[in-house]
């Protein structure tokens, strides 16, 4: 009798359970020892991918901590594509409910501005808008213009410092993180991803037009902090958009 | 018969697997380096550093391409997600060489990132020939397909891998990729002969040579228990098969494998120049 590969597979991913039958060493003997071969392989190069994944986090909770996390983790959310670059996208959410790491409550969204990072690395390249198009418009025009972005941009809100966390374990000699809410926005400018802070006025007004309202509707209403030619400047610099509309 | 729009293939010259730690190195002088190895699964992204120096390297030096997660020996059938990504690299890239492994790593829409084993029998053999038929379909060109490394023995095995591989290639016309250190491996970990797994191997088919590193271990019972792990230098019996495997077949297109603890590039470049050694000397 030859195991099938949905027994193989269970049996790699329980290291409890029996090795299943017809699998032998030389000497016939049943595979043990040798079957876990295949145990080890999956579990580490799996762990292996989180890590590369989601170093703040690591950084933040330890080596062994994030081993034995990446154990439960990759047990509960096998990879559903071969594509390694894109595993961990449960991470956040995972987090948030993983008990052991309940005394970080920013973890969660960590992970999440680790996520994003990677995929504005891994995003379509789309050339930049021309930075003086907005300036040839009419004041009526502008507020009645839409604006479409570089897919790298996203806006990553908190309740936690999540800006300077990631800058503390990312950069030398970052300030230390002050326990406040704080939004980030990320962009890809040419390959490498940046992360800025921005205001709450800020992240409603750019979450905003990354939905498609005018400039006119995306500054209504977000708060009285908002400062809209900063705003649109920093697009611009990090040359996340790419046409009007 | 799928020759009509084939690039020029792979030199037979040394080679690497490609790490983008290397990029800089390499593009300053790339020794006796004449071609690279990619994971496919690497360059399936929408854009961004990895395509664009994809497209940089793509210009200085024939590209293989090596696929690790198709799942070729999969029991399931085969992903159409990830075989349209597969026509996509191959379709913009046009690499010199496509390949893929004598394994499966995907069950039941979950990939498992290694590759693992299968028995080899009329069964397994009907299932992987038109997997491979669906994939040379799909990319419009021949593939080579690799021998696993293996660490145990199938009851339900009633061929032998090297029959099994010369079977493929008649009924698919698939070419072969032979990892000369998984022969090693599989040799010493299932106490067989591997200058006998080399006699027996359907050289003629071999389009690439495969060098990598291995790890040491023991079974329960103390018997040697090697594992493929490409994080150290080839070792010594292994430069020896390659070798007896080149006095058979002649030049071929040789890579020097290292995915893990890798290494400064002048070490990875002093392996490809032992292996530029050995092609010359043929």
């Amino acid at each position: 009798m030859t195991a099938t590969q949905a027994s193989f597979i269970a049996s790699v991913l329980d290291p409890q359970a029996a090795v299943p039958q017809g699998l032998q060493n030389p000497d016939g003997a049943p595979a043990t020892k040798r079957f876990d071969v295949y145990r080890n392989n999956v579990s580490v190069s799996l762990a292996d991918a989180l890590e590369t994944a989601f170093p703040v986090v690591r950084k933040l909770v330890g080596d062994a901590f994030f081993r034995a996390m990446a154990g439960v983790y990759l047990r509960q959310h096998p990879p559903k594509t071969p594509l390694m670059m894109f595993y961990g996208d449960a991470m956040p959410a995972f987090l948030g409910r993983f008990t052991p790491a309940r005394s970080l409550p920013y973890l969660s969204d960590i992970a999440a501005v680790e996520l994003a990072m990677r995929h504005a690395y891994h995003a379509a390249d789309v050339p930049p808008m021309d930075a003086e198009t907005l300036a040839t418009l009419a004041p009526d025009a502008l507020l009645q213009t839409r604006l479409r972005f570089a897919p790298a941009t996203q806006v990553i809100p908190s309740d936690y410092p999540i800006y300077s966390i990631y800058r503390a374990n990312t950069v030398a000699d970052a300030p230390k993180p002050v326990m406040q809410p704080e939004t980030v926005l990320i962009t890809r400018p040419d390959l490498d991803p940046m992360i800025d802070p921005i205001n709450t006025a800020t992240a409603r007004c750019i979450t905003a037009l990354l939905k498609g309202q005018t400039l006119g509707q995306a500054m209504t209403g977000v708060g009285d902090d908002l400062d809209m030619g900063g705003t649109l400047g920093l697009l611009l610099r990090q040359s996340a958009v790419t046409a009007i509309y | 018969m799928f020759d009509a729009t084939a690039p020029s293939p792979l030199p037979a010259r040394p080679g690497v697997g490609y790490k983008p730690q290397h990029y800089s190195a390499i593009m300053a002088n790339p020794g006796p380096v004449r071609w690279l190895e990619i994971h496919a699964e690497n360059y399936m992204g929408d854009g961004g550093r990895p395509i664009a120096q994809l497209r940089q390297l793509a210009e200085l030096f024939p590209i293989s391409v090596h696929g690790v997660g198709l799942s070729i020996g999969g029991e399931g059938d085969l992903d159409a997600d990830h075989l349209a990504r597969l026509k996509h690299l191959v379709g913009w890239l046009n690499p010199a060489s496509f390949s893929e492994h004598l394994a499966w790593s995907t069950h039941d829409t979950h990939f498992f990132n290694d590759l693992l084993p299968l028995p080899y029998n009329s069964a397994t053999l009907s299932r992987v020939a038109t997997h491979i038929d669906q994939l040379q379909e799909a990319l419009g060109r021949q593939i080579l397909l690799e021998n696993p490394s293996s660490y145990l023995a199938f009851a339900g095995a009633t061929m032998s891998e090297t029959d099994f591989l010369r079977d493929l290639t008649t009924r698919t016309g698939c070419g072969l990729l032979l990892d000369v250190n998984n022969v090693f491996v599989s040799a010493t970990n299932l106490q067989t002969s591997p200058q006998d797994y080399i006699a027996d191997f359907p050289l003629h088919a071999v389009g690439e040579i495969h060098l990598g590193g291995h790890d040491v271990d023991a079974d329960e019972t103390g018997a040697p228990l090697l594992i493929d792990s490409h994080g150290k230098p080839v070792v010594d019996p292994v430069w020896s098969l390659l070798d007896l495997t080149l006095a058979k077949t002649g030049p071929k297109p040789v890579l020097i494998e290292w995915d893990n603890d890798v290494p400064e590039w002048p070490v990875l470049a002093s392996e490809a120049a032992r292996a530029d050694a050995v092609l010359a000397s043929q």
